[in-house]
């Protein structure tokens, strides 16, 4: 056991929760509590052993550390590779640590249905998580596309009284954006690599992007509208399909985010969806949308992204404020919390936008504040739900009354969310709008999303005043009782998560370092007032482990191109298809593994 | 007058630990070019805020079960007990601090790194230098104090754990504020002390109005705050954001730092991280140079009048940073260049240090309650009583103050910030003065009163006399204190009643609390009787002689003017508020509810409050007569104790401020104490024809006489009201249009998009069904039609087909003939 600890714990991480989704599945479906339970332990093991990933995170180390890889499907180039950087180990714990909350924010409220339910919520988990940890695109397109239905089904099965139409918008606009990212994929997958050395490994298409970035932002920046005489074809390709390429990404990103105008599925699906779906997706899902362009979109597409950057940070600003507005014209709870999403994701997209340290920083850390505020804000209105089934602020009011305790806890969550210096929020909002100031965007970004600072506390403040200040008003709600244990329970780690993540940020910040500087040099890279060398940027990853057997026909004699393309795995054909192989392609094999320096530290 | 210096070099001999005051004054170590600020390392100064921080957090967590169980007095002497420890600890820095050398006053303890990301250094770091260690007394002592004399006003309230948790909560984020050696965790404390005043403001939330009290200070607090960080943004901007990106500075040849980052400025030569000299600077001053600086370090150590020490083990370290400290170093010693970079650096057009200025100072305005954001602290006066001392009088709304004269290196480069802070410093005071005019209940005069001596503190610290802006903080921390808890005792006495046309003649009822409101009232109206005057006095005269640290010489006397005037309305009001509270007959309900409770409350006559209240209010009184001693003036060139003690810290401004000073004679500074003597009795004088035991009509004739008038400043110029219909109006219809904007254009786009696809599809549906299908099952139909129709030919009768064969026959040999 220890050994595939040690050798395939992110396998372990990712599947975790699959293999007890299958457990579920053998129960009996009336047994309610032995499946609650059950599932509750697969999160918690879950928990553990992303608890274990993340201390074994080297904060100081490479960048993608933990790596796993075996050969998969290498007629199409395309491996089982798993790695994490800083960012995606960060989310990923986000991800785990909200796996046994939302188990329990949903002990008595889901009654039918139970194990379809878990089972659900299960490989939900596993979908994200793998989106998270995947290195390879087919595999990251599978996961990614793997969330929408346990989604589609938490909303559409046990949401709300609107649940299908919700579950439908959400899953159809989510998907027109995946589907167009998909052509993008395949597109890139053709493009990047000559056709024998086709692999849909992200560090490898990456890399090889390279070189061609460099001629593209050099030659715009000589001449904007120039056609590039003697560029090379792929540079040439890029400069041509490149726009529409980040577009696509982009936009399927945006959806995901929501940035202002794409949010509108947001609102809709969180007041369907139960306590759990609005954890998941307020806690996890959202941030695929914003790792999606931290880890796809921008640094594949720099000099798209570096064009289309004004028109985001614009739409992020937008969104910000625009949120913020729309949160004081919400008159239901939930959706004003859904609208302070769009608020919180705007400034994580502005953050990324600025192309400084601090911004990216800020942007990720926003990332993992938001999902534990917004998560605990939607985890405290379930409980509140459940006991008045009404989601309308004018059917609340004086509830701290009978409820003091759920009211201190609210507040507390609402400071995050209102970043109040000592609690997580502050950290990431001071971070990003520092950043955004200090970087090249127009000095009126900053200043407008600074506002939302103020609106922030306008709405959350104006709520809670609502909600349980003043006089009871609603005789239904004078014997409202007190959270039980099991709510304590369930709310006092986001609490926890606040108090120390706003006072202790360091040993977050730290594992978010070299992703960050890494994010902001690759965003940033080929622009002329930065100097970094292509090797700076490339990526280096476990190359693909060689085949056990048959030893290959031809000496494996590595390309001309070999040594630039040293670190990264190249597809190899496998046996069966070696005899309609042409000669050229056996060429393109790998070099012994010994070469390649870069190996993950295990 | 004799007697008087007599004391006042005691106490300075006393303070100094050596006589050498005569050695020193205006001389020449103060002209000579600074050098870096040295400090000393100490292990100790966490425990000051660590104190309160246990009580807050004990009393949250466990309070209600340890009052349940235990009693009132647990909680209670827990929270007092941390003050007192943060007290003694705060005694023990002061001492270690006057051990110091005078320029090396400056206690550092580092506890750990709280977050790095790029240049954003912010440390958990904890500084005390004689500024800082002023506020930190003031804190403990008077926030002691207001602790000691909560136990008697809270006695009744059933939450008492609620209160002293947030009242501890509250100490400890003004101590982060003050203690902080970086603007983050300034910052911290300045959130802190907001969150805690929502939190004590809405004490009693099951009142609406006191909630929405409590959000409405929050909120335009926050207003404040999003000046202060865009403020300090800038800042860090202009210290080494991506210069050469904007459009501010072209691109210039001479990136004299990224040249030699890695010696001279110990600059991060990060990716982007660029200096790039200004191009204003003329080129005949160019930076130090690396030489130059290692000629200036001296090995062994600091030494005063060197430009560049090396206690610290180096250079100035220049570039983005969040420290006071380093960024104190970076401004002040001359040869990093940095002082003529700011100064030279525009933003738009406009001078940058000037836009930092006033965006750090609208944090002010918002914090210590100046127009035009000063709307929240009337309403503020919803909270307990003591809370109003202490926060909204004493220590939180001095933070702005604080803060000005914390930068006062930084305030005194731009004198476009100066003015702008003394302008809205001396309009604040008297606008809020003319409110307390006319107001009826108690507290609310109290608050105008903090609102117009704010703005007092703010004209001294505008005009750079940041000593005596700092002083008045002092003085007014413990007048303003003793009026609150004063006012406090009365309204207990009265069985909660705020308005003062319903007391009257208390004097007879409570003779302590007479007595010490009485002292407070001769030292915020400006006797030369008590601490107030001294400290308004100082700042009137160095408003008077500012010169030229105002965009315009002319503004400094017109801003005394408007103080002077002023401090007569302050006189009148306050003397206002003593006589309708204090003489006279008892105008409340005489035993209204005698029927209550024997405890005497909610009912009877007035009483005097316990002992742990009166007895707070005399040692207040008593701290307003010995604080005169802090800021009495001397002989010539000997200055007050307190100017003195500030002077390492106000070092890096005192010269530039100086310098540009109007130098007016000492008859001036005479005359003008005169007048302020003057004003002092004309508004006492006033106010007892008018008001000394209500025996006056005029009063009453008068607001008869201007009912418009008198309505307009008593509903305070409807300025609430205007934010209301504007501010407020514009944000709601800003939402309204959003959400429809969302539900029709954006949501309607969406839905839209679903409708055509809808449409489409059943289009296609249509195709399909009557089209497509439509052929195959027309085809499929032809088939069975033909079928049918066929199998009626085959009827199974010979007969019939007979004739069938016939027919086909004949029209075969028809058809035959016919062809032919």
């Amino acid at each position: 056991m220890s050994g595939l600890f040690d050798t395939q714990l992110l396998s372990v991480v990712v599947f975790v929760p699959a293999v007890f989704a299958l457990l579920v599945l053998l129960f009996p479906k009336d047994e309610h509590g032995l499946i609650r339970v059950t599932s509750l332990v697969g999160m918690g093991v879950g928990l553990w052993v992303t608890g274990l990933l993340y201390a074994r995170f080297d904060a100081h180390g490479p960048e993608f550390q933990q790596e796993v890889r075996v050969r998969w499907i290498d007629t199409l180039g395309a491996s089982y590779h798993l790695g994490v950087d800083g960012l995606a180990v960060s989310l990923m714990l986000l991800t785990a640590v909200l796996g046994p909350l939302v188990v329990l924010a949903s002990w008595d409220s889901v009654t039918h249905r139970t194990k379809e339910f878990h089972v659900a919520l299960l490989v939900l988990q596993t979908a994200m998580l793998g989106a998270l940890a995947s290195m390879d695109l087919v595999l990251f397109y599978v996961f990614w596309e793997a969330m929408l239905v346990p989604m589609y089904l938490l909303i559409g099965v046990w949401g709300s009284e609107e649940r299908q139409m919700a579950a439908t918008k959400f899953f159809l606009y989510t998907l027109a954006g995946s589907l167009l990212m998909l052509v993008a994929l395949l597109a890139l997958y053709f493009i990047a690599l000559p056709a024998p050395q086709r692999s849909f490994d992200y560090a490898a298409i990456y890399n090889s992007l390279l070189a061609a970035t460099r001629e593209v932002s050099l030659c715009q920046g000589r001449d904007p509208v120039g056609q590039c005489p003697g560029a090379t074809p792929l540079a040439l390709a890029l400069l041509r399909y490149g726009p529409w390429m980040f577009a696509a990404f982009a936009l399927a990103f945006a959806i995901k985010v929501p940035m202002f105008p794409l949010h509108t599925w947001l609102p809709d699906a969180h007041v369907q969806a139960p306590v759990a779906g609005s954890m998941i997706l307020a806690g996890v899902m959202l941030k695929m949308g914003t790792f999606g362009f931290w880890r796809y979109a921008i640094p594949l597409f720099p000099v798209a992204a570096r064009q289309l950057r004004p028109a985001l940070a614009a739409l992020a600003v937008t969104g910000i404020v625009y949120g913020a507005m729309m949160c004081l014209a919400q008159r239901d709870i939930k959706k004003l919390i859904a609208y302070s999403s769009v608020s919180h994701l705007g400034y994580c997209m502005l953050g990324m936008l600025a192309l400084t340290t601090e911004g990216a920083t800020g942007s990720a850390y926003q990332m993992l504040n938001h999902g534990v505020s917004t998560g605990a804000l939607f985890l405290l209105f379930g409980m509140l739900y459940a006991r008045r089934h009404t989601r309308l602020l004018s059917d609340y009011g004086g509830i701290a009354k009978v409820m003091p305790w759920f009211a201190a806890l609210f507040l507390i969550i609402t400071f995050s969310s209102i970043a109040v210096p000592g609690t997580n929020g502050f950290v990431g909002e001071f971070l990003v709008l520092l950043g955004t100031f200090k970087g090249t965007l127009p000095m009126v970004f900053g200043v407008l999303a600074a506002s939302g600072v103020i609106l922030g506390a306008a709405y959350m403040l104006w709520m809670v005043q609502r909600v349980f200040f003043g006089e009871l008003t609603h005789r239904e709600n004078l014997h409202l009782t007190d959270v039980t244990g099991r709510e304590l329970a369930t709310a006092l780690p986001f609490v926890a998560l606040v108090v120390v993540m706003g006072l202790s940020p360091q040993p977050f910040l730290e594992r978010l370092a070299v992703s960050s500087e890494m994010f902001v040099a690759r965003a940033s890279f080929a622009q002329d007032s930065f100097h970094q060398s292509d090797e700076a940027v490339r990526m280096s990853v476990r190359p693909l482990p060689a085949l056990p057997s048959p030893p290959l026909p031809a000496a494996p004699a590595p390309l001309p191109t070999a040594d630039a393309m040293a670190p990264f795995k190249l597809g190899r054909p496998h046996p069966a298809n070696l005899a309609v192989l042409p000669p050229e392609r056996l060429l393109a094999a790998e070099p012994p593994p010994s070469r390649h320096g870069e190996e993950a530290t295990p | 007058m004799d007697l008087l210096c007599h004391v006042r070099d005691f106490v300075l001999a006393a303070a100094e630990g050596a006589g050498e005051a005569a050695k020193h004054g205006e001389g020449a170590a103060r002209e000579a070019a600074l050098g870096v600020q040295a400090f000393k390392r100490v292990g100790y100064l966490w425990l000051i805020p660590f104190f309160p921080m246990v009580g807050a957090i004990v009393n949250a967590v466990v309070g209600a079960r340890l009052q349940k169980r235990f009693g009132k007095s647990v909680v209670t002497n827990l929270a007092i007990g941390a003050m007192a420890a943060a007290f003694v600890t705060a005694a023990v820095a002061f001492v270690d601090l006057v051990g110091q050398p005078e320029h090396e006053r400056l206690l550092v303890n580092h506890l750990w790194n709280m977050f790095t990301a790029g240049d954003v250094q912010a440390n958990l770091t904890f500084a005390l230098d004689p500024l800082s260690m002023m506020m930190v007394l003031i804190i403990t002592f008077i926030g002691a104090l207001i602790h000691v004399y909560s136990v008697g006003y809270m006695a009744e309230d059933p939450d008492t754990w609620r209160f002293f948790a947030y009242l501890n909560l509250f100490v400890f984020s003004m101590l982060l504020l003050v203690m902080g050696d970086n603007f983050v965790l300034m910052f911290f404390g300045w959130e802190g002390v907001g969150l805690c005043s929502y939190l004590l403001i809405g004490f009693w939330y099951k009142d609406i109005d006191k909630a929405k009290a409590a959000v409405k200070a929050f909120v335009t607090n926050r207003i404040g705050d999003f000046g202060f960080v865009l403020g300090l943004f800038l800042l860090f901007w202009a210290l080494g954001g991506q210069w050469e990106k904007r459009s501010v500075i072209p691109p210039h040849e001479s990136r004299w730092a990224l040249a030699d980052p890695a010696h001279l400025y110990e600059a991060r030569a990060e990716a982007g991280t660029t200096y790039v000299a200004d191009p204003t600077l003329s080129p005949q001053t160019p930076p130090a140079t690396y030489a130059e600086v290692e000629k200036l370090a001296t090995p062994e150590g600091w030494r005063p009048g060197a430009s560049i020490a090396t206690r610290d083990g180096g250079k100035v370290r220049v570039g983005p940073t969040l420290s006071f400290r380093e960024l104190r170093d970076q401004i002040a010693v001359e040869s990093t260049g940095v002082k003529n970079r700011l100064t030279g650096l525009t933003f738009f057009g406009m001078p940058l240090l000037a836009l930092v200025g006033i965006l750090l100072f609208v944090g002010a305005t918002a914090k210590s309650a100046q127009i035009p954001l000063y709307v929240w602290l009337p309403d503020a006066m919803a909270g307990p009583t003591p809370v109003s001392a202490l926060i909204h009088a004493a220590t939180m709304v001095t933070a702005g103050v604080y803060m000005v004269a914390r930068l006062n290196f930084l305030f005194a480069l731009s004198t476009t910030a100066m003015t702008v802070i003394a302008c809205t410093g001396a309009a604040t005071a008297l606008f809020a003065a003319s409110i307390g005019f006319v107001q009826n209940d108690i507290k609310k005069v109290l608050a105008y009163s903090t609102v117009s001596q704010l703005g007092f503190m703010f004209i001294g610290v505008g005009v750079g006399a940041y000593w005596a802006g700092t002083y008045h903080l002092l003085t007014h921390a413990f007048f303003k204190a003793c009026l609150f808890l004063g006012s406090g005792s009365v309204i207990l006495g009265c069985h909660h009643e705020q308005d003062m046309r319903k007391m009257g003649g208390l004097k007879k009822y409570m003779p302590l609390t007479e007595k010490t409101y009485l002292y407070a009232c001769i030292a915020i109206s400006g006797f030369p009787l008590a601490n107030g005057f001294f400290s308004k006095d100082e700042i009137l005269w160095k408003a008077f002689d500012a010169g030229n640290n105002l965009a315009d010489p002319a503004l400094g006397k017109v801003i005394w003017l408007v103080g002077w005037v002023t401090a007569l309305g302050t006189a009148f009001y306050m003397w206002r508020s003593y006589y309708l509270t204090f003489t006279g007959e008892y105008r409340g309900g005489h035993g209204a509810h005698e029927s209550g409770d024997a405890h005497g409350h909610h009912g009877g006559l007035p009483h005097e409050s316990p002992r742990s209240m009166t007895w707070v209010l005399a040692a207040l009184a008593v701290g307003c007569f010995l604080t005169i001693f802090l800021g009495l003036w001397g002989p010539a060139g000997v200055e007050p104790v307190l100017e003195r003690w500030l002077e390492p810290v106000l070092a890096p401004s005192h010269a530039l401020v100086a310098a540009r000073g109007a130098h007016e004679g000492p008859l001036a500074e005479w005359l003008l104490m005169a007048a302020s003597v003057a004003v002092a009795f004309g508004g006492w004088a006033a106010a007892r024809a008018l008001y000394k035991d209500a025996k006056s009509t005029v009063p009453a004739t008068l607001a008869a006489k201007y009912p418009r008038l008198h309505r307009w400043v008593l509903d305070k110029y409807y300025v609430d009201e205007a934010y209301r219909k504007t501010v407020l109006a514009a944000i709601w219809a800003g939402a309204k249009a959003c959400d429809l904007f969302d539900r029709v254009v954006v949501d309607g786009a969406v839905n839209a998009a679903a409708a055509v696809g809808r449409f489409v599809c059943d289009v296609d549906g249509a195709i399909d069904k009557y089209l497509v299908d439509g052929a195959v099952n027309f085809v499929a139909d032809g088939a069975l039609g033909f079928g049918r129709a066929l199998r009626r030919v085959q009827t199974g009768r010979l007969e019939h087909y007979l004739y069938a064969a016939v027919a086909g026959a004949l029209a075969v040999v028809l058809l035959t003939f016919l062809v032919q």
